[in-house]
This record gives C-alpha cells, sequence and structure tokens, in this order.
C-alpha cells in the first residue's frame, strides 16, 4: 500500500542544508561568502564572484506573495487540496516558492503580507510554508 | 567568419503517424513510421538518412532508429534537453550539421505513447540528486507536480498585471479548435468549442482550466532536412530555413524561472526573436502566419510580445480583434496546435509551418503565406524557426 505522504526531496550538498534548517525550524538563505550576495535557489558557485564558498543566514520569515496559483486538479496522496502555492518576495530580498496555510482561496492576493511557519507532517517531516501576517 | 544558416538547408519532407490516445505499438514503431513517412514525402529512400536528431526525452535510440528504417551510415546524431523547448533545437542541429558538411540528409523526429504510456508531470522523487532532480524538488514536495501549476505561477502574475481575463485564454482555445475542425488528424476534429463551455470547465492550475492545456497524444511526427540545392530537385515544394536558433537567459530554469526581477515577459523567447530575425534579415512584418508553441493558452499570448507583434502588455488586444483567426494579422496554429491538434511535443507545430508554406493546410488562409514562424517551449530553453518559400 502506498504511503500517503508528500514527495520528498532529494538531499545531496547543493540543497541538503536547505532542508536540514528547515526541520530544525529555520528558514535558510544561502550567502555568497566573496560578495555577500544572498541567492535561492541556492548553487554551488556564485555566478557574480564565482566564489565557491558560502554560508548561510537566517530569514526573518515576512515576506509577500508576488504570484500566486491554486491547485485543485488533479489531487495526489500526501497533499491537501485546493492547495494554495505562492512566490514569496522575502524581506532579505529573495524569492522563493512555497505555500499558504490558513487561508481560504478567495482570500489570497497579490503584495499579501505573510509569515514563514514550519509545518510538521505526520510522519515527522517538515517544511516552511507560510500563512497570512498576523493571522492566529 | 561566421558560417550565415540562412537558406542553406530546407525542410524536404514531413512524416505522421496517426494520432490518438492509445497507438497499441511501442514509440520506436511509431518513430520508425513517421521516419518512414517523411522520407516518402521527399521521395527519398531511408537508406540515405545520415544524420537523426530528437529530444533528451524520447525514449528511442537513435541507432535503434536507424536499424529499424535501414539508414545509412551515420556521421551525425544529437539530442537536445527540456521537454517541448527542443523542438526548434532539432531543426537547428539538422541545418548546422548540413551548413558545415557534417551530414547530407538529417531527420528529427519525437515519438511518444504521451497519454497510453509515460504521461508527463507525475513527479519526481528519490536518492538521486542530479542538478535537474534538485530543481525539481524546490517545487514537488510542496506539490507542483504538473507543468500547469509551474505555468500557472507567471500566467497569474501576467494576467494580473495586463488586465487578461479567462475569457480572453478562451478566445485562444477556440481559434485554435476552429482550425482543428477541419483538419481530420486532430483531437479536436469536429468538435466545436463554446465560450460556454470553456468557462464552465474543470478548473486546474488557477487561472487554468481545462481547455488551456494541451492534449496528451500517443504519435510520432517526423521532419526531414536537406541542403536547399538538393531540396528543390525532391518531390515537395522545399519549405526553406530562413532562420533558426536557440536561446535561453539569465535565470533560466525549467518552467520555474520564478527569481528574476519581473515575470511577465518571456527573456529567453525575446532572445529567440531577435536571433532568428537577424539571421533571416526578417522582422515581425514580413511574417504571415505562427505556429507558435502552446502548451497552455497564455503562451501564446505573450509570445505575441516577445516577437514583436505587438508592445508588451498589449497581446490579449490582438486576441480580441481575431488577429490569431484565419482572416486574421497573424493566423495561428492553424491546425490546432498541442492544444487541439495533437501534442507531439511541438514537432507537429514544425510540420505544420512547412504546410502553411507549400500551401497545404487544412486552415490555409486566404492569402500568400510566404513566411511562417514556429517556437519552441514557453518557460524553458527554447528557439525559434523562420520557414519561407523558395
Amino acid at each position: 500500500m502506498t504511503d500517503p505522504r508528500r514527495i520528498k526531496p532529494p538531499m545531496g550538498p547543493d540543497n541538503g542544508w536547505w532542508w536540514d534548517m528547515a526541520a530544525a525550524g529555520k528558514l535558510g538563505i544561502q550567502r555568497c561568502a566573496g560578495c555577500q550576495t544572498l541567492r535561492h535557489p541556492p548553487t554551488p558557485m556564485c555566478g557574480d564572484c564565482h566564489s565557491t564558498q558560502w554560508d548561510t543566514v537566517e530569514a526573518s520569515g515576512a515576506g509577500t506573495v508576488c504570484s500566486y496559483t491554486v491547485l485543485t486538479h488533479p489531487q495526489f496522496p500526501g497533499y491537501q487540496y485546493p492547495l494554495i502555492i505562492i512566490l514569496v518576495d522575502l524581506a532579505e530580498g529573495t524569492r522563493l516558492t512555497s505555500q499558504l496555510v490558513d487561508c481560504e482561496p478567495e482570500n489570497v492576493e497579490f503584495g499579501l503580507p505573510v509569515e514563514m511557519i514550519i509545518q510538521e507532517d505526520p510522519d515527522g517531516f517538515k517544511l516552511p510554508v507560510f500563512k497570512p501576517a498576523g493571522a492566529a | 567568419m561566421p558560417i550565415s544558416l540562412k537558406d542553406e538547408a530546407a525542410i524536404a519532407g514531413i512524416g505522421l503517424t496517426e494520432f490518438s490516445k492509445n497507438s497499441g505499438r511501442s514509440e520506436l514503431q511509431l518513430a520508425a513510421e513517421c521516419i518512414k513517412a517523411a522520407c516518402d514525402d521527399a521521395g527519398i529512400s531511408p537508406s540515405e538518412i545520415d544524420g537523426l536528431v530528437s529530444y533528451t526525452l524520447d525514449s528511442t535510440d537513435e541507432i535503434e532508429v536507424a536499424r529499424a528504417v535501414g539508414a545509412n551510415d551515420l556521421t551525425m546524431f544529437s539530442r537536445i534537453n527540456y521537454g517541448g523547448g527542443a523542438a526548434v533545437g532539432t531543426i537547428h542541429q539538422a541545418t548546422m550539421a548540413i551548413a558545415t558538411g557534417q551530414a547530407s540528409t538529417v531527420v528529427c523526429w519525437r515519438a511518444m505513447n504521451g497519454r497510453s504510456g509515460k504521461r508527463m508531470g507525475q513527479g519526481v522523487s528519490g536518492d538521486i540528486t542530479s542538478s535537474d532532480l534538485v530543481h525539481w524538488s524546490w517545487y514537488t514536495p510542496y506539490g507542483m507536480l504538473i507543468p500547469g501549476s509551474w505555468i500557472a505561477m507567471i500566467a497569474n502574475k501576467y494576467m494580473h498585471n495586463y488586465g487578461v481575463t479567462r475569457e480572453d485564454l478562451g478566445l485562444v482555445a477556440i481559434s485554435q479548435r476552429n482550425y482543428a475542425l477541419n483538419n481530420p488528424r486532430a483531437y479536436g476534429y469536429g468538435k466545436p468549442l463554446s465560450m460556454d463551455e470553456y468557462m464552465a470547465s474543470k478548473m486546474i492550475a488557477e487561472p487554468l482550466c481545462l481547455y488551456d492545456f494541451c492534449q496528451e497524444t500517443d504519435g510520432g511526427c517526423a521532419i526531414l532536412i536537406t541542403s536547399a540545392e538538393r531540396a528543390r530537385d525532391l518531390k515537395q515544394k522545399p519549405a526553406m530555413i530562413r532562420g533558426v536558433c536557440q536561446a535561453s537567459t539569465r535565470g533560466q530554469e525549467q518552467m520555474t524561472s520564478y527569481y528574476r526581477s519581473e515575470l511577465t515577459s518571456l527573456p529567453e523567447m525575446e532572445l529567440a526573436a531577435k536571433l532568428v530575425y537577424e539571421q533571416a534579415g526578417l522582422g515581425p512584418h514580413d511574417i504571415d502566419a505562427a505556429c507558435l508553441y502552446d502548451a497552455f493558452t497564455s503562451e501564446i499570448i505573450m509570445q505575441l510580445e516577445s516577437f514583436g507583434f505587438c508592445k508588451e502588455g498589449e497581446g490579449v488586444e490582438l486576441v480580441r480583434e481575431g488577429g490569431l483567426d484565419i482572416d486574421g494579422r497573424l493566423p495561428n496554429n492553424t491546425h490546432g496546435g498541442l492544444i487541439s491538434e495533437a501534442y507531439i511535443h511541438g514537432m507537429n507545430n514544425i510540420a505544420e509551418g512547412v504546410r502553411l508554406v507549400r500551401g497545404e493546410s487544412t486552415g490555409q488562409p486566404d492569402k500568400n503565406v510566404e513566411h511562417v514562424l514556429v517556437s519552441s517551449g514557453v518557460g524553458v530553453p527554447t528557439g525559434a524557426l523562420i520557414l519561407g518559400k523558395d
């Protein structure tokens, strides 16, 4: 029997740290050690200064909705529908793709202020998602 | 001194299998059948083929194809990545090979059991950490598993910015279905689509509904390319390759180029437009008809802007005034396209470009069609092709 769990990311040297930070309750952003540029999604080399050295910063979790889609069909096991997917412009200046929770589909809008929370699945997998800023 | 590709090569033959939802045979057989059909169309034997090009997503090895059709010794074989972004890229490879003498008779093909076999958008997971799988893993854990979900993010932003409505997308779907009504190969043959049906159809990924999506199809399509000089001696009127290019731009991802400063244009398609127009010595005003890649209706409106048929944000006006229809400024996807003919990953749009230049489309406009523009996939590394009369 198929376990109805979300698809898990493969984890390698270029991306595993991000999920490790998520498991520790944090939203990570990669920072170039050469020119301090923040980048997401992460890459092993800075396209500007070509440094392969980098560290990470913890994002505040505050952002606004840049774009969104509401997925209704097909419905895959491990996900709850309607599923609101958002692009979030983080306060730090990078953008990421995530999910909006605690919000009805008709209430999502461009520019909506959101804040990150860590969602934990029944199997213990953790991932950063967002809720409308100030929502309970 | 760079070698110009303009008018060096021509499309001398097109070949197709039937399009269906269940072909009942292998993808290798579909490939062999459409390649043989392309040779028949050109009036040559498959034993003359010395170059083969396909998509990395195609399951059939070129050496198996060569064995099946009885090809000549191969001196050039190549694959292009990025799904439908490969479509025109295969023609680019063939044209470069012919212009530089690496091969004389190149066939580009795509054969797929796209409905009965492996369907698009089944998600990826596992322990393999290739750069491609890491890329998808920023999306799949969140439930973005299908191409429509990836494109919807861009479509929604674009529509919000420029006041494009669901009805506008519906106009694109209906325009293409109207062409398919007269095309016996097409899924939409004899099946009209009304705006009421469009608006009532199931939402998949807001703002995209069922009719905004392309088909899922079993079938094969092959394009035979040879030198312009030789093509003139073959059975069909040559479709001259006036310009052909590939293009990918900064910030490019496969389907998810979400991290650029603005999301309401297609930078890679704008580069393709610049390159192909420069190579051909032509501009948008010279293009009489088009087969713009149409995995989704929204992509058509955005490409009208990329290729300079209107200003940024004004693509929808061209659609509203019937510009894509048979008597419009730019008859587009006159076979029904990927949305209403078949989804052979854009290869069937190239075949239609050839028919338009030959004057043989079931959706042939009344006007003289001197030049046809064909594009590769949208939201991925892409390319553009201009075909012309000899």
